[in-house]
């Protein structure tokens, strides 16, 4: 008989400051040693249903429970937050933002030292864990040392320090490298085989969780339980297109040539897939689909000579980075977290100065023009929306750099409104911003950008964090913009988002630019895929497997149908 | 940028082997002495005691140069503020008038008021080496650790060691917040009005205000996640035991404060006059 620790019965949960049920109606039950993966878009509920389970609901977030949740035969609702988390182990999103110690070991320890747990103690036990997850080395290490995935590892330790029974990850990949994901995976799948916890998993990012085994997967949409099976069933149903969410690529490509997906096939992974019964319709498709290369006018716009950035004279930063931007581009900027990426950017924004080179936009050197300037040629979008966003009402944030500018009243309200109209927020033009999603916050701060009238925009990560549903309404959104003009660069981790939009991609490692080619070129490119933490997408190992012989031209007749298919 | 002012820097020396909570008691002491004491001679040997202490901690001297060249610049224009302010400051306390030099007005200069502000410089400069000699031998941790350990609430004790653990990402956010909004055109810089910087202030500070308490929520979530709070006491990691060294320091520490105390208030009150 296998033990139930987690069980659902008729549960419902309501947010005291929410109008509606997140949760309704929930019977599910989670079995001791299993790992789950629960997936959902975004506003789904899969959060919330992770915190009932390590009780931030409704100990920190309160709100009305009704029916029955049990963690080892126990009623959640009767005990605390603190008893709940003696049983349940939980990393959140953020690596950043929950890591609470001043170095590694104290953030290991912390939950310890909040039980009073004496002193030679805390050492023996930071040391065993730190062990598990490899960063026995980097104890005395301080966040600002120690890169996102070591963050991650840490929490995971410091979450498991106490024995605790269940593991919940909230998002674990959100704010990971390609490369550094996969890791994070695999770790996880090895915790998981060694100690046999319960493992519980909230992702979106379906196809990278499944690089690890996956006992069965749960979908919630709109506060219920749309399905339980195994990946299996679940990859071989329809459920994944009607919610929304992105299912492997290497399915979509078998879809596409016509191919039935079957339980039989073992589709939940490439290395179990069975290929040989469809390698034929595969070929076959292959064959049928043409694509045509786009011709690219090379009229350039901005141009990097020799660039060098350090701040300090024997530590450089940037090294000796020269590139070409031509009208009309969409490119990605890509390498490792820590590579230079954000530092390139600033640079040609601006905020820092070259110790030595050129930057030329239009054929004008920009070294000499200011920050404010250079904002009339260049647009900057952080990453996240409410980094940006200082006013209440759209409106007036549009047209706030144009205020600072000293514009006449008559004419910040034409271009307002014209840059409103671009960026398909002209009705609401009088709404509060507060009102608005995470996708639409977004378009404002480009618009906002937008109305100063630069040829140019930077986006630093523009889709981090996002669902595949707000990943597409931003990415059409930005590829509509390139196709009215304006030149893009975006930063990115995101591979198969270079491979899909951009024509171009830079890819930077150490300070220095190591590779400028097409996306799919560079992805066929091993020795860059290593340097720069990214990761092949699984479209070049399925066209391997089914033997063909030119695997990038596979994927970029993947890419171009299943662009005109999603655009129908 | 890599090294960050006043921070902590690790070193072999006996202050540094110190715990941080001796440290602690040790500077409020050593504060309390020199706050309470006008007595020249006090101070001048606390001065030499406080430069052989930093001596001992093998601190270089160029960790700290900068801060101390700003307070040196400080306490210069606290002195003239107070001459300007109070001139006869000197005069009401010792109840004595040497003129040396008459300057304008009822601005004299006299013996009484540069032994008075004599005094008080001398009193900052016992003090400030050793406060930032406490900065960068202790650390931060530790600190939080110290704070508990001589009575300071542990919820209290640990809200500084988080304040010292985020203080570096909010600068992050800041700076970049600042700059895309300088991109959009606000100018900071000297040229502008108040009103207007203060109005162009506030497009940088909503978002980071913003941020910041959505930063807290997820802090706060994670501490409790942790169990932070559920028990009365905690132990700290970095919490080290004392030893005899720091038995004996905090030792001579009281010595000093109470030989001090007795030297000070001899004759009555707290002020060494040697003009009587």
């Amino acid at each position: 008989m296998r033990k139930p620790v987690i069980e659902f019965t008729n549960f419902s949960f309501h947010y005291r400051t929410q109008s509606s049920p997140t949760l309704s109606g929930i019977n599910l039950t989670i079995y001791e040693g299993e790992k789950i993966l629960i997936i959902g878009p975004s506003g789904s509920g899969k959060s919330t249903l992770g915190h009932c389970i390590n009780g931030l609901v409704p100990f920190f977030y309160p709100g009305e429970i009704s029916g029955s949740l049990k963690i080892f035969g126990k009623e959640t609702k009767k005990e605390s937050i603190f008893k709940l988390s003696s049983m349940v182990g939980t990393v959140l999103q953020d690596p950043d933002a929950q890591f609470i110690g001043l170095t590694a070991a104290e953030d290991i320890a912390f939950k310890l030292e909040n039980q009073f747990v004496p002193q030679e103690e805390l050492f023996e036990s930071v040391n065993r864990v730190a062990d598990l997850v490899d960063m026995k080395e980097h104890l005395e290490s301080t966040p600002q040392d120690l890169s996102g995935g070591q963050k991650q590892r840490v929490t995971l330790a410091g979450s498991m320090i106490d024995d605790v029974n269940i593991l919940l990850f909230d998002e674990p990949l959100a704010n990971l490298d390609p490369a550094t994901g996969k890791i994070a995976i695999e770790l996880i799948d090895r915790i998981h085989k060694q100690t046999g916890k319960t493992t519980i998993i909230i992702e979106h990012r379906l196809e990278d969780v499944l690089h690890g085994e996956v006992d069965r997967i749960v979908i919630i949409d709109e506060g219920c339980i749309l399905a339980d099976l195994t990946p299996n069933e679940l990859l071989s149903s329809n459920l994944l297109i009607d919610t929304g969410i992105r299912e492997p690529l290497y399915l979509t490509a078998l879809r596409y040539a016509g191919c039935t997906i079957t339980p039989m096939l073992k589709p939940k992974s490439l290395k179990t897939l069975n290929i040989e019964v469809n390698k034929t319709k595969l070929h076959a498709w292959y064959e049928s689909v043409g694509y045509a290369e786009k011709k690219q006018k090379n009229d350039v716009l901005l141009e990097l000579k020799n660039i060098h950035f350090g701040y300090s004279k024997t530590k450089e930063i940037i090294k000796d980075v020269s590139f070409k931007i031509n009208k009309g581009e969409l490119l990605s900027l890509i390498g490792k977290n820590g590579a230079g990426k954000s530092t390139l950017a600033k640079l040609i924004c601006g905020f820092y100065l070259p110790t030595a080179g050129e930057i030329l936009y239009e054929g004008e050197n920009l070294i000499e023009q200011s920050i404010k300037e250079r904002g009339d040629h260049i647009g900057f979008v952080l990453q996240n929306p409410n980094q940006m966003i200082s006013q209440n009402f759209i409106f007036d944030e549009v047209a706030l750099g144009l205020k600072f500018r000293g514009v006449a009243d008559k004419e910040i309200k034409d271009k307002v409104f014209h840059a409103l109209k671009i960026c398909g927020l002209y009705e609401l033009r009088n709404w509060p911003i507060s009102a608005l999603s995470f996708g639409q916050k977004k378009r404002v701060t480009i618009a906002s950008v937008l109305v100063l009238g630069p040829k140019l925009i930077l986006l630093d990560e523009p889709t981090a964090g996002q669902d595949y549903k707000h990943y597409n309404e931003i990415m059409e959104f930005l590829w509509n913009l390139n196709q009215q003009g304006i030149t893009i660069i975006m930063i990115t981790h995101d591979m198969h988002l270079m491979l899909e939009y951009t024509n171009r991609a830079i890819v930077i490692s150490e300070g220095q630019k190591i590779r400028e080619d097409e996306p799919a070129n560079i992805l066929a490119d091993e020795d860059v895929i290593r340097l720069a933490n990214l990761k092949e997408t699984s479209l070049y190992q399925l066209a391997n497997k089914a033997d063909f012989f030119d695997q990038r031209d596979f994927v970029k007749r993947f890419i171009h149908f299943d662009r005109r298919t999603r655009q129908l | 940028m890599n090294h960050k002012i006043l921070s902590y820097i690790h070193q072999e020396s006996p202050i540094h082997r110190l715990t941080g909570a001796a440290k602690l008691i040790g500077f409020i002491l050593w504060s309390l002495i020199a706050m309470i004491t006008y007595d020249t001679r006090i101070l001048v040997v606390m001065f030499i005691l406080g430069i052989m202490i930093f001596l001992s901690s093998k601190v270089e001297f160029r960790y700290i140069s900068f801060v101390f060249y700003i307070f040196l610049l400080f306490l210069f224009i606290n002195n003239i503020a107070i001459f300007l302010f109070e001139p006869m400051q000197g005069v009401e306390m010792y109840h004595t008038k040497h003129e040396i030099l008459h300057i304008i007005g009822h601005y004299t200069l006299t013996a009484e008021q540069l032994f008075y502000q004599f005094n008080l410089t001398l009193k900052y400069l016992t003090i400030i080496p050793l406060a930032l000699l406490f900065m960068v031998t202790t650390h931060p941790s530790e600190f939080a650790a110290s704070l508990n350990k001589i009575g300071v609430s542990y919820r209290i004790a640990y809200a500084v060691a988080l304040a010292l653990r985020y203080i570096p990402d909010i600068q992050r956010d800041y700076q970049n917040i600042s700059l895309a909004q300088q991109a959009r055109g606000i100018d900071l810089s000297k040229k502008q009005k108040l009103t207007k910087k203060l109005r162009y202030a506030s497009s940088i500070l909503m978002p980071l205000i913003f941020l910041s308490l959505n930063r807290i929520e997820t802090i706060s979530a994670a501490i409790e996640l942790r169990g932070f709070g559920s028990q009365k006491r905690r132990s700290w990691y970095h919490e080290r035991p004392f030893t005899k060294e720091d038995y004996l320091a905090i030792m001579l520490i009281i010595l000093l404060f109470v030989f001090s105390m007795i030297i000070t208030f001899l004759d009555g009150n707290r002020f060494y006059n040697p003009f009587r």
